[in-house]
């Protein structure tokens, strides 16, 4: 590389100057995408309220219900699962639940749960195939059922 | 007698490694050789004893673990159920398979595991390591016995995670084991995901250990390379079982949810490929190092995290695995290393410097450190995706979450870069590339992958998935390219040496294991993400209520769903359906079901009890390399659980004697009434009851064959979904041959001495540049001034081993240059 002075044709940068400018882009790609992903995430996200917060949420809203199945309370109907949820430490009151799709295999009475849905006139109507059902296992301290 | 001498042998191996640790840093210090030969002698060699007593005391450490291990086992398989681990989570009608691996279904049981590896691992690596790197061993050392410590302290103090914890009086049966749990991917998944967690203890550990010692040179990566190769290879092991598992047993037919414990799971794994790859560019031209040192501490930190989150219940996830007491200890560990490393880089930041550059774009590690750079931004996204609950209620203080359109926006774009970069990498030379080569090489993949996308567009209507297509476009790119490496280093094999074709191919892989192992993983990965790629975008998924005849059309294939199934025995009632699926004049038969279990450790009771345990969906599925066909099927069940409730009560009419039930009733209640006034009777009357309950509930299930019930059958057409398994296993054998050590006794775990360490890699470098130019991708004249170049530093390091490290008394024969290929 001779020269190295600012008298060069712009296509032999001198190295130094070269590797700042791809710093420079890279900072600015990466600032750039962080920006993307904190603005994205939340816009894109849900909020997650337990049942004894939804009773009183907004309706029509779009929340994820996180709660314990309200154990004997399942019943299958033509259009789907109905069945109540309370919040994870059982207290508080239990909110109705509507769901059709798919049901994974842990989901039953006492398992905590998560579904994406709104409120309708006092009923929790999940999205179809939002339902995520915790699996038991695995670390839990005692087996409550 | 197990509880006590188990807990004997782990408080034993706990202090073992505290004894390990202050032992390695009491011998810590800069010896030479000689000095070592001297004290040897001597008998004094205080420091190099101290270093010997605390690897024999990692040694012994291991040894009392797996005393501990084998005392679990011993215990699981004999039922000893006065040990609480055993109880809770095995019973005598386990299988015996699942009682011996139950152990990692437990807290305290898969904390033991954790140490039992370390453990392994640590003793592995001061083996391979014994008597070289003196400086830099009594640090790791130190690290790996801090770890230790810190996980056999943990089950010992804690409280409530002591695998040795007894019961007494000790009950006459356990719990069981979940029945979703009693998969065989399950049992092996665990231990894989763990071991990767703890495999990247040892460059972490020796990582520290150089920047410690200020040896920061390329020599604690030549010693561990291996090592987080194993734990990159059974990392990706654990996630691939864990999605096959996913998909073939949970019943909703996909394999990967961004479900914060996979993220955990994924994030190292993401850390440790680019790791794996930005050593390359510290060993062979001295540069990243810094780079290099951060990303082995995120790699680490990581795995920890990985392991406090399936603790911890900070975040909801699929994995529920309860609040325990551990969760913080171990985010105090994590804040321990963050905070160390971080000072301790800082404070070498000076040594960290390197004199040389990136030459030129157009060069490997150009490309090395633009994947570094994807890679690690995949990472950043899915951190903060997966911590978002948490990040939100520190600002909003409203715990919100991001589902998976959230995670698929982001991620998909950087893989799709990610698989163009697999190609691009390999062509491409190390230092610099004249353009004119580049391009030469570039021509027959970048035609071909046109070639695939126009074909593509026209035929297959890609165009509607424009993700997709870019992915299929770039991984034809990368795949003919990684081809085109395998025929050109072949036949310039062949050139120079004859043979067959096949022959040659194996010849160069032998003889180069490290980067033909390399190509073959980025085969794989380039396989498996066309399998991701098609069977997410291009998935046909229905969901058919049918009543038994009934057939549905999905995806040109007709459904049948021809009868229904039931089979009832001690443990559940099982529901199922045959349904044959016709395309052209192809059919074949899927049994999918759905099981009802009693409740995990329940072997008696109401007949309605059944409905009050597990439920697990047994998929049918088709696999093919064209596309798999998966249902699995919710029967309607409402009218036999009325039945099953009216039968128990009329049971417990019948049991209790009361009017008005059948004669056979009376005869029962009498064997009750006498059984209640005489215990010996007991066994007699439980049995007849037992009888007439299964009788029951036999029928029961029967009339469900009759009444024609409509069931639910959610159907997923899935194309290429197969490849993700077969490019997950193509990247394992890579990684395999990566790992598998050389057959010439010269190149060990670790090369003799350093100096060995550092002309073996200049000899290697100087025979990748000669198969490089044979095989077209070295211009001739690039090709002379590296090998002008490689060959000087060649000489350098000759130069240097006189004195340098002390060894200088022999002096080494001038070696030939590299033998030819």
């Amino acid at each position: 590389m001779e020269g190295g002075g600012h008298c060069d044709n712009p296509r032999t940068l001198d190295p130094q100057r070269k590797r700042k400018i791809r710093l420079v882009v890279a900072l600015g790609v990466a600032v750039m995408l962080a920006a993307a992903l904190v603005y994205t995430s939340f816009s894109a996200s849900t909020e997650a309220k337990e049942p004894s917060e939804l009773l009183s949420a907004a309706p029509g809203a779009t929340y994820d219900m996180t709660g314990k199945v309200v154990k004997g309370s399942i019943r299958r109907g033509d259009e789907g699962l109905r069945f109540r949820v309370v919040d994870r430490d059982g207290g508080g009151e239990s909110i109705p639940v509507t769901y059709s799709g798919t049901v994974p295999d842990p989901f039953r009475g006492g398992r905590e749960i998560v579904l994406t849905g709104a409120v309708e006139s006092g009923v929790f109507v999940g999205q179809p195939d939002t339902l995520v059902t915790k699996c038991p296992s695995k670390f839990t301290t005692s087996n409550d059922s | 007698m197990t509880a006590s001498l188990g807990s004997a042998a782990l408080a034993l191996a706990f202090l073992a490694f505290v004894f390990a640790a202050f032992a390695a840093l009491a011998g810590r210090g800069r010896t030479s050789l000689r000095y070592a030969a001297e004290s040897a002698t001597s008998g004094e060699g205080g420091r190099e004893r101290w270093v010997l007593a605390s690897r024999r005391a990692v040694y012994a450490a291991c040894g009392l673990l797996t005393v501990c291990v084998l005392l679990i086992e011993l215990a699981f398989a004999n039922d000893d159920f006065s040990l609480s681990i055993v109880q809770q989570h095995s019973s005598i009608e386990t299988p015996t398979f699942y009682k011996l691996s139950a152990m990692w279904s437990s807290q305290e049981g898969s904390l033991l595991l954790w140490a039992w590896v370390l453990s392994l691992a640590a003793s592995l690596a001061l083996y391979a390591t014994r008597g070289k790197l003196r400086e830099i061993v009594p640090y790791a050392t130190a690290v790996m016995a801090g770890v230790g410590t810190f996980f056999t302290g943990l089950m010992l103090f804690a409280g409530g995670v002591n695998p040795f914890a007894g019961l007494s009086p000790a009950p006459a049966d356990g719990v069981g084991l979940n029945p979703l749990l009693q998969h065989p991917s399950m049992m092996i998944h665990p231990p894989m995901l763990y071991s990767g967690y703890v495999a990247f203890t040892i460059p972490f550990a020796f990582a520290i250990g150089a920047l410690a010692a200020r040896r920061l040179d390329a020599s604690w990566i030549r010693a561990t390379r291996r090592f987080a190769l194993i734990a990159w290879a059974l990392l990706g092991f654990g996630l691939l079982l864990g999605a096959r598992w996913s998909y073939t047993e949970l019943g909703w037919g996909g394999y990967w949810a961004w479900d914060p414990v996979e993220n955990a799971a994924l994030m190292p794994w993401l850390i440790g490929t680019a790791f794996l790859h930005s050593i390359m560019v510290q060993e062979k031209r001295g540069m990243l190092k810094v780079w290099n040192a951060c990303l082995i501490v995120a790699a680490f930190s990581l795995a920890l995290l990985g392991t406090f989150l399936v603790r911890s219940g900070v975040l909801q996830s699929i994995h529920a695995f309860g609040d325990s007491t551990v969760g913080p200890y171990i985010l105090g560990l994590i804040a321990v290393v963050l905070i160390g490393s971080t000072a301790l880089i800082v404070s070498r930041l000076d040594d960290l410097r390197s004199p040389r550059r990136i030459d030129s774009l157009a060069s490997r590690e150009a490309v090395f450190v633009v994947n570094n750079l994807l890679l690690v931004a995949l990472c950043a996204t899915i951190f903060w995706g997966t911590f978002f609950p948490l990040i939100s209620e520190l600002f909003t203080g409203e715990k919100s979450s991001l589902a998976a359109p959230w995670f698929d926006r982001y991620t998909t774009p950087l893989a799709i870069g990610l698989v163009l970069f697999t190609g691009i990498g390999p062509l491409l030379a190390w230092r610099r590339v004249s353009w004119a080569t580049a391009k030469r090489v570039f021509v027959v993949p970048s035609l071909l992958a046109a070639a695939v996308g126009v074909g593509l567009v026209a035929f297959a209507g890609a165009a509607a998935e424009p993700w997709a297509l870019a992915l299929f476009v770039f991984a034809t790119f990368a795949l003919v390219g990684l081809g085109q490496e395998f025929w050109r280093g072949a036949t310039a094999r062949r050139s120079l040496r004859g043979g067959s074709l096949p022959a040659a191919l194996v010849g160069i892989v032998s003889t180069n294991r490290r980067r033909y192992g390399g190509y073959i993983v980025h085969i794989g990965i380039a396989v498996l993400l066309i399998g991701i790629a098609a069977s997410s975008s291009f998935q046909t998924n229905r969901d058919l209520q049918l009543a038994p005849g009934e057939s549905a059309e999905v995806d040109g294939r007709t459904v049948t769903y021809e009868r229904p199934t039931v089979a009832v025995d001690a443990q559940k009632f099982s529901f199922g359906g045959v349904v044959t699926v016709q395309q052209g004049d192809r059919s074949f038969v899927l049994r999918p079901a759905r099981r009802y279990y009693r409740p995990t450790g329940q072997q008696s009771g109401t007949i309605a009890s059944f409905f009050e345990g597990e439920a697990t969906s047994e998929v049918g599925l088709r696999a093919g390399l064209g596309s798999d066909f998966w249902t699995s099927m919710a029967p309607d069940i409402a009218a036999v659980q009325r039945r099953v409730r009216a039968a128990d009560q009329g049971f417990r009419a019948c049991v209790g004697g009361e009017p008005g039930t059948p004669p056979q009733c009376r005869a029962v209640a009498q064997l009750m009434r006498a059984a209640v006034a005489n215990p010996q009777l007991r066994p007699v009357a439980l049995a007849q009851i037992e009888r007439l309950q299964t009788a029951t509930a036999e029928r029961i299930a029967r009339s469900y064959l009759s009444e024609g019930s409509v069931a639910t059958f959610r159907v997923i057409v899935d194309p290429l979904v197969t490849w993700m398994w077969i490019g997950g296993l193509i990247a394992l054998s890579g990684a395999l041959i990566g790992i598998w050590p050389a057959r010439r006794p010269r190149r060990r775990l670790v090369a003799d001495t350093e100096l060995e360490a550092l002309k073996e890699a200049k000899y290697r470098e100087i025979r990748d540049a000669e198969l490089d130019h044979a095989a077209g991708k070295l211009s001739d004249e690039d090709f002379a001034l590296l090998d002008a170049e490689l060959r000087r530093e060649a000489i350098e390091i000759l130069g240097n081993g006189n004195g340098a490290y002390g060894i200088g008394e022999q002096t080494e024969p001038a070696k030939q240059p590299a033998e030819p290929l």
